[in-house]
């Protein structure tokens, strides 16, 4: 008889101990791995607990319409009982307008909104450059938001008509050959200027006419005497079309043809669309400056560098708040006797310098990232200067800088609400302010702060996610 | 072989001062300094027709007027009589004073919160994103108005402080309580706390500017002569541990050595707390600490640790898992890793940011304009300037003075760092 015993199959591997697997497993090793880590648990419950049970109510008897503080309350005690709090969401309904375009007059709202429609038309192609399947749905997006606000806000049919024709013609543009889109983003800044403010047609097109003058003198001159010569030439006799021709040729045009719109002054703008105009403004343009001032901070030529680095310094080292009070109180005496621009145009000037000192450091800081080997090489190649920042050096100090680049940015949205300082109406202090100073509110100050803080969340959160999305469609080391 | 040794021998042209890298930089310099001279030379100009035009003159003669306004928080004494350059000190007292408060402040529940955001456990390290996100993606001034809008008006009057004998005979409690063993009171005009005195104080001598209180010069000397001589003794400690292999015990020298003198000499200068009272329809007595001054507080603290929480959790994670697996794999337990591998190098990485994230604080005390908080740009660049008209003079000045305050944060900071950063061969 044998008396050998062999398995001859497997058994089945035994399922893991009831400690060791699914939910059980999954708390054990995350909230109650350690004495310390219960401790931890049992706090953060508590924060969470304490949290929901003061709130929740709260914005569960929230009320969506009604007149005043006192009303909703009445409303709240009768829905809710005696006591009980609740969210008065009705005061922002009631603000609404001047919450999101401060005291422009209501009939013009459409413009504010298809210049913002428009804005993203003009990003598309620099934010998907290349991407046909999302740059058409982002222009999808914006067609889909443009026919419904502006149909909302009760545009007038010829505007309406037109901002549908151009709308499809870009889609159909965006189909055809996206490349030719970044033409609209150049006309932007021109179209966004005369929609917002409104006034004659010419004088933004007098101005752009500028920067053809400063091309034709360049394509011209450049065969007789060189590109760098041409291009100070174009730059000399752009500088002297601004200063001499523009307005007298502008008058002119405006006078044979009169083509304007109703224009609205700068203290009617307010709320998001003051924050939007010098967030977007002013990230536009700081990032060229900060690029060439982090260049000439890291440049051999003695006098270049210390300008940069004066700028620089000064500018970080003082509040942003002593700046725009430079920008209202100051620049009367710094320009000549008489001469009176526009509040905004002045905050925002001040603003886009600001942020590019910032910006400045932070791509100083990606440049100096690169290996010594880069500009070795790029040197090797006989690349010229020029050649060789933009070719080899820049995409790559830029692109080890975008995180940095883009939380510069988000804290020049932010910073757009300390423009209340000077008489401006942002939308946190300068339109609650006066929410809050409206007899039928008097009292509020949960809803309208958590409303605007929300946006911002809203937005700064949004760029910082692109950000992420950028930094890894860019990766292209495989550490 | 060709060589690319010529360097071309023919004469010098003109249009070698563009095409020629010897000369180029030459050109462009020579070129970006006389538009730069023009421009100051215009903006000069410009200031002084201004000036004319306006009749005024620039000198700050106007610093030694008298100022005429009062100023709420004061740190050194102040009346409306004293001259606009005291309220311009009193201000800048004000700016700094909240500027230290906020940077350890924020430092300290930054790197908790950074600390826990990498912990494992899963719903602390949750909480802890939305506190970073929340405050970080949201202007600073909304938490500044939001935490002052909170404090002035959700606290009670001071009467609700009041038990009446009605409210005693029926066995009930006032609407409002103090904090702290009835030491704290918060109502809708300010925080009450109480203020340290001393019964047998050493006085204070008056130098003029300012007076030293000598009774705070004694504290603070006390305090730093213990340390001072606490470090001695931890250093004679690690040379006999170094020298003869065993560490002589410390803890209790220590502890005599850093709180005995300082108890004696609170003893011997008769310290007291005095604590606020309600009398009458207010707090008398102990300090009250206006809430422009706690909200503008909190709202940095709370804004900038988020900053900081990022920060601290970045340089910790740049250490590379290897340094954490040598430590385990050398015997020493997470919590000596922790202190003698993890933080030694992170700090490296932490401290260059952690500086601008103090410049950034500082700067930012500026906002309390919003609450009407009189710091150096409420008192010189805010009433002193309505007042005298000069604007030119008040801006000049603030912004020199910031930016010597934001020069020596980062030179003495760039000093401490040097001190910790790994000697590079």
């Amino acid at each position: 008889m044998d008396k050998h015993f062999a398995r001859s199959e497997m058994l089945p591997p035994l399922p893991p101990p009831l400690t060791e697997r699914g939910v059980v497993k999954w708390l054990r090793e995350n909230l109650f791995s350690t004495p310390f880590n219960i401790a931890l648990t049992l706090f953060g419950i508590l924060v969470l607990w304490w949290l929901v049970s003061t709130s929740l109510p709260w914005w569960l008897n929230s009320v969506w319409v009604a007149d005043s503080l006192g009303q909703c309350r009445d409303i709240v005690a009768a829905n809710a009982g005696e006591g009980a709090t609740g969210a008065c969401w009705a005061s922002i309904h009631v603000w609404w307008g001047a919450f999101i375009f401060g005291f422009y007059p209501p009939e013009e709202w459409w413009r504010p909104i298809l210049a913002f429609g428009l804005l993203f038309a003009a990003l598309a192609p620099v934010l998907f450059a290349g991407q046909k399947r999302n740059l058409t749905l982002l222009l999808g997006v914006v067609a889909a938001f443009l026919l419904v606000t502006l149909w909302l806000a009760g545009t007038p049919t010829l505007a309406f008509l037109l901002a549908v024709a151009l709308i499809a013609g870009l889609v159909g543009l965006a189909q055809v050959a996206p490349g030719r889109l970044l033409w609209f983003t150049l006309v932007y800044p021109a179209l966004c200027f005369w929609l917002l403010w409104g006034g004659s047609i010419w004088s933004p097109l007098v101005a752009m006419a500028g920067f053809a003058v400063l091309y034709a003198v360049f394509r011209a001159a450049s065969p007789l005497i060189g590109l760098s010569p041409a291009a100070g030439a174009g730059f000399v006799a752009a500088v002297l079309w601004w200063l001499y021709l523009d307005a007298p040729v502008a008058a002119a045009l405006q006078s044979v043809l009169p083509l304007a719109i109703e224009a609205i002054n700068s203290d009617q703008f307010g709320g998001f669309l003051l924050a939007t105009v010098i967030g977007v403004t002013g990230i536009s343009f700081s990032l060229p400056i900060g690029i060439l001032l982090a260049l000439g901070r890291q440049s051999d030529m003695l006098i270049v560098k210390t300008l940069s680095v004066g700028f620089i310094e000064f500018v970080r080292g003082v509040p942003l708040i002593t700046l725009l009070f430079t920008a209202s109180l100051l620049l009367q005496y710094f320009l000549p006797p008489g001469t009176n621009f526009d509040i905004i145009l002045r905050v925002i000037i001040l603003v886009t310098f600001f942020a590019a000192a910032y910006l400045a450091e932070v791509i100083r800081g990606g440049l100096a990232a690169l290996p010594r080997g880069q500009y070795e090489a790029a040197d090797a190649l006989g690349l010229d200067y020029w050649r060789a920042q933009r070719l080899i050096i820049l995409p790559q100090a830029l692109k080890i800088s975008i995180p940095a680049i883009v939380s510069t940015f988000i804290g020049l949205f932010k910073d757009t609400t300390l423009v209340s300082f000077v008489g401006l109406m942002d939308p946190l202090r300068g339109v609650t302010t006066i929410l809050r100073a409206d007899i039928n509110w008097k009292g509020i100050y949960w809803e309208p702060y958590i409303f605007v803080g929300f946006i911002f969340f809203l937005i700064c959160f949004g760029m910082s996610r692109y950000s992420m999305y950028l930094e890894k469609k860019l990766k292209t080391d495989h550490r | 072989m060709a060589m690319a040794t010529d360097v071309p021998k023919d004469g010098f042209r003109l249009s070698m001062l563009v095409y020629d890298t010897r000369y180029r930089s030459y050109t462009i310099q020579i070129v970006v300094l006389v538009l730069f001279a023009l421009a100051v030379a215009w903006l000069l100009n410009n200031t002084v027709q201004n000036l004319e035009a306006r009749g005024k003159e620039f000198n700050f003669g106007f610093l030694w007027q008298r100022a005429g306004y009062d100023i709420g928080q004061q740190l050194i004494p102040y009346s409306n009589d004293d001259t606009h350059f005291r309220a311009l000190l009193v201000g800048l007292l004000n700016t700094l004073v909240v500027a230290f408060f906020g940077c350890i402040f924020a430092t300290v529940l930054g790197v908790i919160i950074g600390v826990l955001r990498l912990s494992k456990n899963w719903l602390v390290g949750r909480l802890m994103t939305v506190y970073v996100e929340a405050f970080r993606n949201v202007p600073l001034l909304l938490w500044i108005l939001l935490s002052y809008v909170i404090l002035s008006e959700t606290t009670p009057n001071p009467k609700d402080f009041r038990l009446t004998d009605e409210m005693a005979a029926a066995g009930e409690a006032p609407a409002a309580s103090m904090m702290f063993w009835d030491s704290v009171a918060v109502t809708n005009r300010g925080t009450n706390i109480p203020s340290p005195l001393f019964e047998r104080g050493l006085g204070s001598v008056d130098l003029g500017l300012f007076t030293v209180n000598l009774t705070l010069l004694a504290v603070i000397a006390v305090i730093a002569g213990s340390v001072w001589f606490n470090r001695r003794l931890l250093s004679g400690a690690r040379a006999r541990q170094e020298s003869t292999g065993d560490r002589p015990v410390t803890w209790w020298k220590s502890l005599l050595i850093l709180f005995a003198p300082i108890t004696l000499l609170l003893l011997a200068m008769g310290f007291h707390l005095e604590v606020p009272t309600l009398q009458g329809f207010n707090f008398k007595g102990g300090i009250l600490v206006a809430h422009s001054f706690t909200a503008l507080l909190i709202a940095l603290t709370l804004y900038t640790a988020a900053f900081i929480a990022e920060i601290v959790r970045a340089g910790i994670q740049a250490i590379s898992r290897g340094q954490s697996e040598a430590a385990f794999a050398l015997g020493l337990r997470p919590g000596r890793t922790m202190n003698l591998v993890i933080l030694p190098q992170a700090l490296r990485v932490i401290i260059p940011p952690l500086i601008s994230q103090y410049l950034n604080l500082t700067k930012n005390t500026s906002l309390g304009i919003a609450v009407s908080y009189l710091d150096l740009r409420g008192t010189l660049g805010g009433i002193t300037l309505n007042q005298t008209g000069r604007e030119l003079e008040c801006m000049l000045l603030m912004m020199l003075i910031y930016l010597s305050i934001s020069l020596s944060i980062s030179a003495v900071m760039n000093m401490y760092n040097n001190s910790v950063q790994l000697k590079a061969r």
